[in-house]
């Protein structure tokens, strides 16, 4: 029951981050790369209020999934590093914990370049 | 024609954007994608002894993988054109983003193409995701040495 309820909270959530998405978009008039960054800020925002990880605790990959999560682990590596060291933690913790993200889509673009093949506009 | 006339005729013949029907979309896919990455973690963290704080990073990973794939085959196009915020919000819409860019720059070349073009389209996601945890992270600092707050 348990594992359902986290597949439950993950869909809810995930999609209501996605339905602002859509309002920003719609309703806005935003383009798809201002209504992404306007919620990678809000991730970290929300994690320098301390509100995201309750929300990530509540819902699993409904809150890591987003791209909210990406300003929130930022935000977190960062501040985790400026609690240690200061000042010079703040850059040396930034991409402490979201490193996964970033060298993954490098290596599979990467990759991808390798194995496919062109096909005009916009994959 | 005066343009105040033309944009008043443009309006009239736009289709209204169905708001209702484009977020239930969004919500359906993008709640869905977020439910395969729930079952991701799960299996990180049954078979590969994560914990589920360091599940997060491991499912990400392998989200952007399946949006290479499905990128590669052209698919996630299709399933942008469908579901629009539903598939560009998650992470996956961050790894089509690149791949896509990485596959388009191949007609101009490794380095000038692939390498130049890779964060084309991602790049502002980063910048503006390292810029506010910077800025947010150093508002903090200066908040605690002030003893206004507490880590």
């Amino acid at each position: 029951m348990i594992v359902f309820y986290s597949f439950l909270f993950a869909f809810i959530v995930g999609g209501i981050i996605c339905v602002i998405g859509q309002l920003l978009m719609d309703v806005g008039k935003l383009t798809p790369g201002h209504t992404l960054v306007i919620l990678v800020v809000s991730g970290a925002i929300l994690d320098g209020l301390g509100l995201y990880e309750p929300l990530i605790d509540f819902a699993g990959a409904g809150a890591t999934v987003p791209i909210t999560s990406f300003g929130n682990s930022l935000t977190h590596g960062a501040l985790a590093e400026a609690e240690k060291h200061g000042w010079v933690g703040v850059l040396t913790g930034m991409f402490e914990v979201t490193s996964s993200g970033i060298s993954a889509a490098i290596v599979f673009g990467f990759i991808a370049a390798l194995i496919f093949k062109p096909k005009g506009k916009a994959n | 024609m005066d343009p105040q006339e033309y944009q008043q005729i443009e309006q009239q013949n736009t289709p209204p954007t169905p708001y209702l029907k484009n977020c239930l979309k969004a919500f359906l896919v993008g709640g869905i994608i977020c439910a395969i990455g729930q079952a991701i973690t799960f299996l990180y963290m049954i078979f590969f002894d994560f914990t589920d704080k360091t599940a997060g990073n491991a499912t990400v990973a392998t989200m952007v993988f399946i949006a290479m794939i499905l990128t590669g085959l052209g698919l996630y196009r299709k399933l942008g054109a469908f579901a629009g915020a539903g598939s560009a919000v998650p992470v996956t819409g961050f790894g089509n983003a690149v791949v896509s860019a990485a596959i388009e720059g191949k007609t101009e070349g490794w380095v000038l193409g692939v390498g130049g073009n890779m964060f084309k389209l991602a790049g502002s996601v980063i910048l503006f995701g390292v810029g506010s945890a910077f800025f947010i992270a150093l508002i903090k600092l200066i908040l605690v040495s002030m003893g206004v707050v507490e880590w």
